[in-house]
């Protein structure tokens, strides 16, 4: 695993270490053996004590923050976000991406390359890189396409594209069709080293779906996407991963029976990890009766036993961590008949809270897990898991678990709006997050106790 | 406040009995010599259409002339539509004339309730994608309740394209709520997965048919052929076409119409007494009466309020005796 501060595909834009004196937060981060109340002295980048509540004091020109009543968790790692960036900038940039990361806890973030043009050459991955190293308010890496254009046909030059620091590859938003494409991928892997991330999804069943074939597709006379879609690509690509000792990623996991093929390829041995996102562990196709173009992602939203299924997924550890697949649309796009409108939600500054609120309040899930599989999104990719520990790189977010707020009342950092949460009472704030050192988010109303 | 008609979903066995009745003192009205009463005189309705339509839009036409409206026919082709406009303001910009009513259809589910969003105006949903078509299932109602009697317990299958047909969705919730037993019988590729939760039974095969009272045929689009969901319209129509041979004399048979000779219907059966298709396109009209009427002024009416209809609402009063102009 890469040190989060030394990693060099992370980019971000310049800013000094801080240094910043915790006071009497509830620590918790569960890897680290931490669950109580203590201080923490952020400098120079890292964690550089840790001491009894009261104990530390503040060195001079340190910002004091009481965090008395406040957790503080290492911050959070985001594998699929959409910066929108190059193409879509009324959508999303880099700057307003990670903004919206750092809001929501983050302290990094990898970013898709479905972008216009695709990131499918090291030209592309360059200029954004140089943009992340001016923009980005967190450290933000970039996956590059594992086939031209992302049109599933011909391999790009994945090896130099690693080379130029690309941490993944993916098609993401598209599947690979071909098996045969799959095979190559997963034989160029082996020079490339890095993991292949997938979108998983047959077009020939999937077809113009545009929701969960299902009870509600079949009562608004929808297209529907079935959840064999999903999974019969999943069993696909896990054969062939095992059978070329590949390295996968499964993305946005959706259908129980995806839960179930990726469970038998992990105990079989097959190098294979993936990935929930919040809506598809919170929301439903009951969700969906009303047509609201913000529950229209892709995969879809599913029936309550594939949601209770992923819950039970990310549980146990069939599924690694929590990913966001946070895609910015305008408002224009949005505001049309649901089978118009296009697939995606934005959700980089609700997912803690959501999934809190609906699964961690009523005690479907610890709150330490949560915390566990919202910082291990980079470890398939091998990026650091944020640990709160001394010597580590400063990444902490500090949360008001008693705040409630409404989703969007307030706008959001990201451009966009079209959040599969909005308008929903969430329970848990984030205050501040220190990402790699820098204060890279800091609420409105929080302010600063005192300097030193 | 301001209702809509947006789907059967939205309504209660005694709203659509009151929309009925409504529809039946129209019909008397229909048989006058001058079919026109003036309950709408002054009041502007505006028949949006994005989908090519014959019988609805005119029918629909005609249903509010009669109730004395100004009537406006939009449509996409040839519009600001084709210009690239959107929907929103599209629907913004007619809602500027203030219109009492926007009859809509979409070729997208949903359609109508967004424009119920953003209008002042009372939606009736003329067809939202494959979702619903709510006034033919009303109209369907009306018209095998005027030949057949009360509805509750008749047996009816509905035989076809099910995946495709809003008029099937529609027509099993409205069937359902009256109390019929509802089966949908068609090649397994057309029928939805999922369409039992709507409260029908599925079949595949005609071989029960027998069982019921009612035969209502869907339309068998061409265009199918495309998705391969049937091999051939032969074949279909080999195993699907309603003919004298499966249509029993105690059997009636419904066609939200315009039917495909010798694909889903045999002529014979077509033109044969049992068959209530011209019926169907005779009730649209009372029937859409009976809907602007009672969303229109069925409620305390007066100029400026009183916009009071009840289609999913509470209610009160009896059919209204209309008058002659």
């Amino acid at each position: 695993m890469s040190d989060l501060l030394l990693d060099p595909r992370l980019d971000r834009a310049d800013a000094r270490p801080v240094t910043v004196l915790v006071r009497s937060a509830h620590v918790l981060d569960p890897r680290a053996g931490l669950d109580g109340p203590a201080d923490l002295l952020l400098r120079a980048g890292r964690v550089a004590a840790i001491g009894a509540p009261g104990s530390l004091g503040a060195p001079e020109g340190a910002e004091v923050v009481d965090a008395e009543g406040l957790h503080a968790f290492p911050a959070f790692v985001d594998p699929h976000v959409h910066l929108r960036t190059p193409g879509r900038e009324d959508e999303e940039d880099v700057a307003t991406g990670t903004r919206a990361a750092a809001a929501g806890g983050y302290c990094a973030i990898l970013a898709m390359p479905n972008t216009d043009p695709v990131v499918d050459s090291p030209s592309v991955l360059g200029s954004l890189r140089e943009r992340a190293r001016v923009e980005a308010r967190i450290p933000t890496g970039f996956t590059a396409a594992i086939t031209v254009g992302e049109r599933g046909e011909s391999l790009t030059e994945m090896a130099e594209l690693a080379d130029a620091g690309a941490v993944a590859f993916t098609d993401d938003g598209l599947p690979v069709r071909s098996a045969g494409v799959m095979r190559q991928a997963l034989q160029y892997q082996r020079l490339a080293g890095r993991a292949l991330a997938l979108h998983e999804e047959d077009p020939s069943l999937s077809r113009d779906g545009v929701m969960h074939e299902g009870n509600v597709s079949a009562l608004l006379g929808v297209a529907g996407i079935p959840s064999v879609s999903e999974s019969s690509m999943v069993a696909r690509d896990t054969h062939l991963a095992a059978y070329e000792d590949g390295q996968i990623h499964v993305q946005h996991v959706s259908a129980r029976e995806t839960v179930e093929v990726i469970e038998r390829a992990k105990a079989a041995g097959t190098r294979i990890t993936a990935e929930a996102s919040p809506h598809h562990l919170l929301l439903s196709e009951e969700d969906v009766r009303g047509l609201d173009t913000n529950r229209k992602m892709n995969p879809p939203l599913r029936s309550e036993a594939d949601r209770q299924a992923i819950v039970e997924g990310l549980r146990c550890g069939v599924l690694d961590c929590v990913a966001t697949d946070h895609a910015p649309h305008s408002r224009e796009e949005k505001e049309e008949p649901f089978e118009l409108a296009p697939m995606g939600v934005t959700g980089l500054e609700t997912a803690f809270a959501a999934i809190h609120t609906e699964l961690v309040v009523p005690g479907v899930i610890d709150l330490g897990l949560l915390v566990e599989r919202l910082t291990a999104g980079g470890e398939p990719f091998g990026i650091g898991i944020p640990m709160i520990a001394k010597g580590q790189p400063a990444n902490v977010c500090l949360v008001d678990l008693a705040s409630e707020w409404e989703a969007g009342e307030a706008g959001y950092e990201s451009r966009s709006a079209n959040c599969a949460f909005d308008g929903r009472r969430l329970v848990g704030r984030v205050r501040m997050t220190v990402a790699a050192g820098v204060v890279a988010y800091r609420e409105r109303s929080f302010a600063i106790a005192s300097v030193a | 406040m301001r209702r809509h008609l947006l789907s059967i979903d939205d309504l209660r066995r005694e709203d659509i009995e009151r929309i009925l009745r409504l529809a039946e003192s129209f019909a008397e009205v229909a048989g006058r010599e001058i079919k026109k009463v003036p309950t709408l005189r002054g009041r502007t309705v505006i028949n949006l259409f994005y989908e090519a339509s014959t019988r609805t839009s005119s029918s629909f036409g005609i249903a509010a002339k009669r109730l004395s409206a100004d009537v406006e026919n939009v449509t996409a082709q040839g519009s600001s539509v084709d210009k690239g406009e959107s929907l929103k303001d599209t629907v913004q910009t007619l809602s500027a004339y203030d219109p009492a009513a926007i009859v809509f259809r979409s070729p997208h589910a949903g359609a109508a309730a967004l424009v119920a969003r953003w209008t002042s105006a009372a939606v009736i949903n003329a067809g939202d994608g494959k979702h619903e078509h709510p006034t033919q299932a009303l109209l369907d109602l009306y018209t095998l309740r005027r030949r057949a009697g009360p509805l509750e317990g008749r047996k009816v299958w509905i035989v076809g394209d099910v995946l495709h047909s809003r008029v099937a969705r529609s027509n099993i919730l409205a069937f359902g709520r009256m109390g019929c037993q509802v089966t949908v019988c068609g090649p397994p590729t057309l029928i939805p997965r999922g369409v039992e939760s709507l409260g029908c039974e599925v079949r595949y095969s005609l071989d029960d048919l027998g069982e019921a009272d009612v035969v209502y045929a869907l339309r068998m689009q061409h265009e199918r052929m495309k998705g391969s969901f049937v091999p051939s319209l032969r074949e279909y129509a080999a195993c699907y076409q309603i003919d004298g041979r499966r249509l029993g004399s105690h059997q009636l048979l419904m066609h939200p119409g315009p039917v495909n000779r010798g694909v889903e219907l045999a002529a014979e059966v077509i033109d044969s007494p049992q068959a209530l298709i011209t019926q169907q396109v005779e009730s649209g009209v009372v029937v859409r009466m009976a809907v602007l009427y009672d969303l229109l002024a069925g409620g305390p009416a007066g100029p400026g309020g009183g916009h009071g209809a009840r289609l999913s609402g509470e209610h009160s009063g009896e059919a209204p005796e209309p008058q002659p102009a």
